[in-house]
């Protein structure tokens, strides 16, 4: 597609989605914020862990410190500026965990990105039963689900953005020769420590910006609720099921099964758990390729038969 | 005179109890062609990846053009003009041969990217007998169609220096003829090499000069004939019965 038709379509889309409020009844736009709060942090997640192969199970950590953010600061300050605080935050927090974690690989990796979300939730609880004495916090900000819904577009359309302009940059290219082979990608003038922090900078602040956003949902968070690990396994598992290897590869990923998880819950509340394992498995075994992968292969076998 | 463009003095480098590289010392004039050839197991390879900066030195120096580079970091002395290949032939295997040589294009000495960089890729391309095969993806690349391509890679850092992992290891007679033409070709162009190889029919039409180690050790220095019908070179590689 010329870039020129993309970029309309894309606008076009955009426009779409941003009047879903005017004409959803609540029940629509909350599925319409659970989509779009996935689409942002999957689309996020697959910015840095797509090229990179580096599996983060992070994510909850940083859209955790976004929530928690906002539900210390609520009331107290102005929202776009409790929103840059929270950012703040999340990439200090990054950068310190990227500079330290990031020459480690493959599985060590994954599991210090798991250790790291549960020692953050552990950290705030500490210091909530400790210090403030109170677990659990209520989040009183003059903020409705559309606004909600609309901030949400607004930072999925940024990681598109910020998605695009990688792609096309060096700095992409750099991204998959490290996924390729590391010590290559340094015997060829790259810095990988740079390369590989910023994306994982970058990544982090969406993801905590989504979680900053989506605190008013809840009205009241606890660190069992802003630190929930399923949300990085969710999200991992919606990038995986997309394809990560194309940009709008996640949200392929992203609609089935919010849209799955969402029957689930209403149909087998006491089975959830056990049937999102199964719907995990069925997916690793059946498309590794992701949707997208999938759908480019059989649209390639197609070409050369014919 | 002209000033060495590698000189490599007093380079030790340990693993545990094994000394891989002993008191090592070396110096490339620009333009030359080196071979540095051993037993396995004698500490070439170790040689290049303390040059390369895949390793750090333990004792000794490496200068680059005067400058000193022992405790650089790999992507720092890429970027100063040191290219290698590896021993084992590495590709970045999602990537087609295009992007394979803009990978060195867009980060080494004289970095490009853009227009000019993909024009640049397909000249390089087509330096190393690779002409037309830009989008081609790696996985159906022949053997010696990898090792051209690890190559263009690596001349597409803009190299003043070129290290060469057995570089021409593994190629049958006719491809071997055209490996060995490709890398004479290279000195036309004024570049430095380093060669680890253990084809001697490469090492005597390619090197100006050679360098034997054993243990570690550099054992003998000096044109290939005459290095290779030392004694102790012959008893480095063949044992005592036959010096």
């Amino acid at each position: 597609m010329k870039p020129v038709l993309a970029l309309a379509a894309a606008a076009i889309a955009v426009a779409f989605l941003a009047a879903v409020p005017l004409y959803a009844d609540a029940y629509q736009l909350s599925l319409a914020i659970t989509l779009m709060n996935y689409t942002v942090l999957a689309t996020a997640w697959s910015l840095f862990s797509g090229p990179t192969r580096y599996v983060s199970l992070a994510t909850v950590a940083f859209f955790g410190i976004g929530a928690y953010t906002v539900a210390v600061l609520a009331e107290r300050m102005a929202w776009p500026y409790i929103l840059l605080i929270a950012l703040a935050v999340g990439l200090a927090v990054a950068l310190v965990v990227g500079l330290s974690t990031l020459r480690l690989s493959g599985v060590y990796f994954v599991i210090f990105t798991f250790g790291l979300a549960e020692l953050i939730r552990q950290i705030v609880t500490w210091y909530e039963v400790n210090v403030t004495r109170t677990l659990g916090r209520y989040v009183f900000v003059d903020i409705d689900a559309a606004d909600i819904y609309w901030q949400l577009l607004g930072l999925a359309v940024l990681a598109f953005a910020a998605g695009v302009l990688i792609r096309r940059s060096r700095l992409g290219l750099a991204l998959r020769v490290i996924g390729d082979d590391e010590t290559v990608a340094r015997h060829i003038g790259i810095n990988t420590t740079f390369a590989k922090v910023a994306l994982f900078a970058l990544s982090a602040s969406f993801m905590t910006l989504c979680g900053a956003v989506m605190a008013p949902r809840w009205t009241y968070i606890d660190p069992a609720i802003a630190f929930n690990p399923v949300v990085s396994f969710q999200v991992l598992i919606m990038a995986l099921l997309g394809g990560v290897h194309r940009l709008y590869g996640p949200l392929f990923g992203v609609v089935p099964l919010v849209l799955l998880f969402e029957f689930l819950l209403a149909r087998f509340p006491n089975h959830f758990s056990i049937l999102v394992g199964l719907a995990f498995m069925l997916i690793v075994y059946a498309i590794p390729q992701g949707i997208v992968g999938f759908a480019e292969r059989i649209a390639r076998g197609k070409r050369g038969a014919a | 005179m002209s000033t060495p463009l590698l000189e490599i003095s007093g380079l030790t480098r340990r693993f545990g109890g094994l000394i891989a590289v002993d008191n090592v010392s070396l110096a490339l004039m620009p333009g030359e062609i080196m071979g540095l050839l051993g037993p396995n197991g004698s500490g070439k390879s170790t040689v290049l990846n303390l040059i390369s900066g895949a390793l750090r030195p333990d004792v000794g120096s490496i200068r680059l053009d005067g400058h000193e580079i022992g405790n650089s970091a790999p992507h720092r002395i890429a970027r100063l003009g040191v290219a290698r290949t590896f021993q084992l032939v590495r590709i970045l295997p999602s990537l087609n041969c295009r992007e394979n040589v803009l990978a060195g294009i867009a980060f080494g000495r004289d970095a490009l990217w853009g227009h000019a960089a993909e024009q640049r890729a397909e000249t390089l391309l087509a330096r190393v007998g690779l002409a037309g095969r830009a989008a081609t993806a790696t996985g159906e690349l022949t053997y010696i169609d990898q090792k051209r391509l690890e190559l263009a890679r690596a001349l597409a850092l803009d190299p003043q220096l070129l290290l060469l992992d057995e570089w021409l290891a593994g190629l049958n007679p006719s491809e071997l003829q055209q490996g060995i033409a490709l890398v004479r070709s290279l000195r036309g162009e004024g570049m430095t090499i380093l060669l680890v190889e253990h084809v001697m029919d490469a090492i005597r039409s390619l090197c100006d000069r050679c360098i034997v180690m054993n243990a570690g050790r550099k054992i003998a220095e000096g044109a290939p004939d005459a290095v290779l019908s030392e004694a102790e070179v012959i008893r480095a590689y063949l044992g005592d019965d036959d010096a």
